[in-house]
């Protein structure tokens, strides 16, 4: 079965089509790279592949399910421009209350098990607006991977990192798509993406300039999409 | 129950992120009391015609005070769009909704019982003679002024001026029960029970309550999600 499907989906901001006929699809333990200019439609497309906003026309499947169902939401992991977690709450609180609203058997464990893992162990009880950049970085990807989603939806998720950060990530990543969940990222780090990435699919103006599996000569030289497919 | 564990978990999450900066608490507590105060200094306390009309100074009080809660309600999760990590969780938007409006009811209603007293001093009424009744008044009418103020609070949320926006939403809406509300607490704090006359009231509210409640648990899903 497919892991993501898009199939003919429509967006419009009043009379404005943000996104236009789209069609997508990702198979289970593949990574999608959406490249594309500002205002191409990226980061739209993927709150609507999450869930946080409905498509003009067309669907979206993950796994057979619609984005809303409550079983397909356990599926997905989003990490999107802000860190989705609270200031006013230490790093623990904070993952244990997603782990709670995930349904976890125990959120607690599973809280401290994920602060380990990206190296937030030693700050687990600090409050997050207390926290550096990297640190709060690391803690929206602990989040997004706390309840093991078979789905990862990450939009732009290398901006800001930095290094450390960018390596957690990458590990992370790399051991989801091993393991047969699927990525679906935005990013205009290309070097970065193109790294994990075993499909792209290049939107322009809304529209999908290019799908297809990523190539060595993308890898080699990450301006090669734009200047075959897109608008150079 | 998952559900009712869920609402827990969302209400718990509220209370506790509230109870650690008292942001809305703190200017919801001190509006009211100064309101409290200026009214006392506006009205005599000791005349009939402002006894007759302390109901509706005191839920005047509660409305603005309660505004104050209400419009946090939702903007608490604007700063790192923590709304988006709500969304994305696998609970029904009936739970979010339902988990915040039972944390902005009790932060409400415990603004209105440390007033309550104040109120007591400033107007020398017999206030806790009808407690019992008084408190069901209170709790009715907190809810419904909670379930309507939370569901504006999510139209709200990504408007400029929602603080404005909010009290213009909510008030006409709110109007049978604070109507309500304001006839039945004119009587129980001057000490006189209910009269017969004014069970309709009781019977507005409650049904206020129970119409809109069922009204924004069948809307917040459309309302989340655009």
């Amino acid at each position: 079965m497919t892991a993501v499907a898009v199939d003919g989906v429509w967006k419009f901001y009043g009379d404005y089509p943000a996104l236009r006929d789209i069609h997508l699809e990702a198979a289970p333990g593949t990574c999608l790279a959406l490249i594309g200019r500002n205002g191409a439609g990226k980061t739209t497309l993927l709150r609507i592949v999450a869930g946080f906003s409905r498509p003009g026309r067309g669907r979206v499947r993950i796994f057979g399910g619609a984005p809303r169902d409550t079983e397909t939401r356990r599926k997905l992991g989003f990490i999107g421009h802000g860190i989705s977690v609270y200031d006013d709450l230490s790093a623990l609180e904070n993952l244990t209350l997603y782990g709670r609203l995930y349904g976890l058997p125990d959120p607690r464990r599973a809280a401290r098990e994920w602060l380990e893992r990206t190296g937030l162990a030693r700050v687990a009880n600090g409050l997050v607006r207390e926290f550096s950049r990297g640190m709060r970085q690391r803690l929206a990807v602990a989040r997004a991977f706390l309840h093991e989603p078979q789905v990862l939806l990450l939009d732009e998720p290398f901006t800001a990192l930095d290094d450390r950060a960018i390596a957690v990530l990458q590990r992370l990543l790399r051991e989801a798509l091993a393991s047969g969940r699927t990525v679906v990222m935005s990013t205009h780090q290309l070097r970065e993406a193109l790294e994990l990435a075993t499909h792209v699919a290049l939107l322009t103006r809304g529209q999908v300039a290019f799908h297809g599996p990523s190539t060595p000569e993308m890898a080699a030289d990450p301006g090669y999409v734009y200047a075959r497919y897109g608008e150079g | 129950m998952r559900f009712f564990h869920q609402v827990w978990v969302v209400a718990a999450k509220d209370l506790r992120a509230e109870l650690r900066t008292k942001e809305a608490i703190n200017s919801s507590l001190a509006f009211a009391l100064v309101i409290l105060l200026m009214f006392s200094f506006a009205f005599d306390p000791l005349a009939d015609t402002t006894r007759e009309m302390s109901g509706g100074l005191l839920w005047i009080v509660f409305a603005f005070a309660g505004t104050l809660v209400l419009n946090r309600s939702f903007a608490r999760e604007l700063p790192n769009d923590c709304l988006d990590g709500l969304i994305a969780a696998p609970i029904s938007g009936a739970a979010l909704f339902l988990g915040k409006a039972c944390a902005n009811f009790l932060l409400v209603l415990g603004v209105q019982l440390v007033s309550l007293p104040v109120f007591g001093v400033f107007y020398s009424v017999p206030w806790t003679r009808q407690f019992p009744e008084l408190l069901v008044v209170l709790g009715l009418g907190t809810w419904g002024m909670t379930v309507v103020g939370t569901v504006s609070s999510a139209l709200t949320v990504n408007i400029r001026l929602r603080e404005l926006m909010l009290p213009m939403l909510t008030y006409p809406i709110l109007f049978p029960a604070l109507l309500g509300a304001m006839e039945l607490t004119a009587e129980l704090v001057n000490g006189n029970p209910i009269a017969p006359d004014k069970l309709g009231f009781l019977k507005l509210m409650i049904g206020f309550d129970v119409i809109y409640t069922a009204v924004s648990l069948a809307l917040v899903e459309t309302i989340l999600v655009s």
